[in-house]
């Protein structure tokens, strides 16, 4: 096995003292600086009772109110900001996909320390200098393409800064300039898997050698299928725009967990419904506390992400907190027949079969028994004039979605354009259930 | 030789057909051949025109998914044994039909869409037994 390599060794592999000691100095300057720069938090500190006098270490920082979305969206734009405008160099800003868009401020140190955690990512990832780094991120006011693309300069790689869509250029760039690393969303990777696949690239003919994929919810499945077709190791990323972008936390080479960065994040696990801490290894809201952010810096902000951490260690040599793959949003899940289902689970099944994200769920309750029914568009490319072959892989579809969910779904194909757009996140699911 | 025959992907719902033959008969689009495959949720509409590109675009344009397919369209002679004989020519060659239809014009006689695996050893063995073949051109003198 090659020698674990670091991007900062001596932050990612201190002992838990140091790590401990450091968010214990952070935390209590940074409630000062947001009790004293952003008014709104300040009046939610002083709602609960508490002042930055009550934090002298991370042991207190339950006694913070926490910040959710819909905080964020009462105060936008400038609500958050705890700097003046002209220190800030970059905004981004989420799609607006659940509501109104949020807006996330940088100054050039917020800048830095997210390269930092990024390039982190990248050397996690086996990247060096000698890398070529394809950034298949949208670039843009999404973190995807910025983020990854600071990281893999600050590696030192020769970055190619494609940004997302155009397979048949990606490709070409890809296999022209020998990528070694790839960075997209996974749905993306298997959607470039199966094209070069497709091509009749074999996953030797395929200079990639790792895979950072993040920015949705994907299965250990995926990762499997994305690494056989590629021929790739496929690692994980974490992120939000709220936190600053991805690369809040990463995989390394056990791949079995995002390292948290720790020294620029905390992060919690929270019972969803009472707000109260849990403890390791059991399932709850993820919740991050930016340490050292300057310019939008977000205390215990409710991800709605349901996650589990563990402090056990590590082989890779990393000392900071794990935490899995998240399961979904608390707020997108489905009981269907008593089974958790998440919209993104099935999206990626979707995405994964070559199909488009176009698609609809519709549950409802016949002979009270719920019924999952998945509306898919036809596309172009998935027509053919033969009848076997268009249910062949709509079987395929229902199989994969079984294998995914442990559920038998009904996939219906309609046709082009008939499922509603909206300019913002499309209605994915319709729970016609009366309970 | 073979002709190009347009398939259309068509929802398994009252009206959807029809919301596709309006679109054609406001292009006055006349079809020489019609046929429909179906699933319970969705179906295959499968038409021959005399101008194929004309009138896919006309499809693409109101937001059909459409594409083309060669088949072969043979002439049969209206007698007993007509279709047996097409079929027994493609049989003796080990060749799998995969759909078929029939459609007839102006003249006695019908004919028969076939769509097979292997297009061009079809199109050979059926003209080795002499059974006439239509060109997409020939379609518009039916």
């Amino acid at each position: 096995m090659p020698m674990e390599r670091y991007y900062q060794p001596e932050i990612e592999t201190a002992p838990r003292e140091q790590i401990q000691a450091l968010q214990d100095e952070r935390l209590v300057k940074q409630v000062r600086h947001v009790w004293e720069h952003v008014p709104y938090y300040r009046k939610l500190m002083e709602e609960k009772g508490v002042t930055p006098d009550d934090i002298r270490s991370t042991a207190d920082l339950h006694k913070l109110p926490f910040i959710s979305k819909h905080d964020l969206r009462e105060c936008y734009p400038y609500g958050m900001l705890a700097v003046p405008l002209k220190d800030c160099v970059r905004i981004h800003s989420t799609s607006g996909t659940t509501g109104k868009r949020v807006i996330a401020f940088y100054t050039q140190h917020d800048i830095d320390l997210w390269d930092d955690c990024c390039a982190r990512a990248i050397v996690a990832a086996g990247g060096t200098d000698e890398d070529v780094c394809q950034v298949s991120y949208g670039y843009g006011l999404f973190t995807g393409g910025a983020g990854l693309n600071g990281g893999s300069h600050k590696v030192g790689c020769l970055t190619v800064p494609i940004s997302s869509g155009n397979t048949e250029r990606q490709i070409m760039f890809l296999m022209d300039l020998k990528a070694t690393i790839l960075c997209c969303t996974p749905s993306y990777a298997a959607y470039l898997g199966e094209s070069m696949k497709e091509m009749g690239l074999t996953p030797d003919q395929i200079p990639l050698k790792a895979g950072i994929f993040g920015a949705e919810a994907w299965s250990e499945e995926m990762r499997q299928s994305i690494q056989e077709t590629l021929g790739i190791k496929a690692y994980d990323i974490y992120g939000l725009t709220e936190t600053s972008g991805p690369g809040v936390a990463f995989e390394c080479s056990a791949q079995n967990g995002m390292h948290v960065n720790e020294d620029h994040f905390i992060p919690e696990i929270i019972d969803p419904e009472t707000g109260e801490v849990l403890p390791d290894g059991v399932e709850g809201e993820l919740v991050f506390t930016a340490l050292d952010k300057e310019a939008f810096p977000l205390l215990r902000y409710r991800t709605r992400d349901i996650c589990v951490l563990s402090h056990e260690k590590c082989p890779c040599g990393r000392t900071h907190v794990k935490m899995c793959k998240p399961r979904g949003r608390t707020d997108d899940m489905l009981i269907i027949r008593g089974v958790n289902v998440f919209p993104s689970q099935i999206e990626t099944v979707l995405l994964n079969l070559g199909y488009p994200a176009n698609y609809q769920i519709i549950v409802d309750r016949v002979n009270n028994t719920d019924t999952l029914d998945v509306q898919v568009e036809m596309t172009p490319e998935m027509f053919t004039d033969s009848l076997s072959e268009i249910t062949q892989r709509q079987r395929q579809l229902v199989d994969g979605l079984r294998s995914m969910l442990g559920l038998t779904a009904k996939v219906t194909l309609v046709a082009p354009k008939t499922i509603t757009r909206s300019e913002g996140k499309a209605v994915r699911v319709i729970d016609r259930r009366k309970i | 030789m073979s002709v190009n025959q347009i398939s259309v992907f068509v929802e398994n719902r009252p009206g959807s057909l029809l919301g596709m033959t309006s679109v054609l008969a406001e292009a006055g689009i006349d079809m020489r051949a019609f046929s429909l495959a179906e699933t319970t949720d969705f179906g295959i509409a499968r038409l021959l025109v005399d101008d194929v590109i004309g009138t896919s675009t006309v499809l693409k344009d109101a937001g059909y998914i459409a594409s083309l397919t060669p088949v072969l369209a043979v002439e049969m002679p209206d007698v007993p044994g007509g279709l047996n004989r097409v079929l027994q020519t493609l049989a003796d060659s080990g060749i799998n039909v995969d759909y078929t239809y029939a459609f007839t014009g102006k003249r006695p006689g019908a004919y028969m869409v076939l769509r097979v695996a292997d297009h061009a050893r079809a199109a050979a063995a059926l003209a080795g037994k002499g059974i006439r073949q239509l060109a997409q051109e020939d379609l518009s003198d039916l």
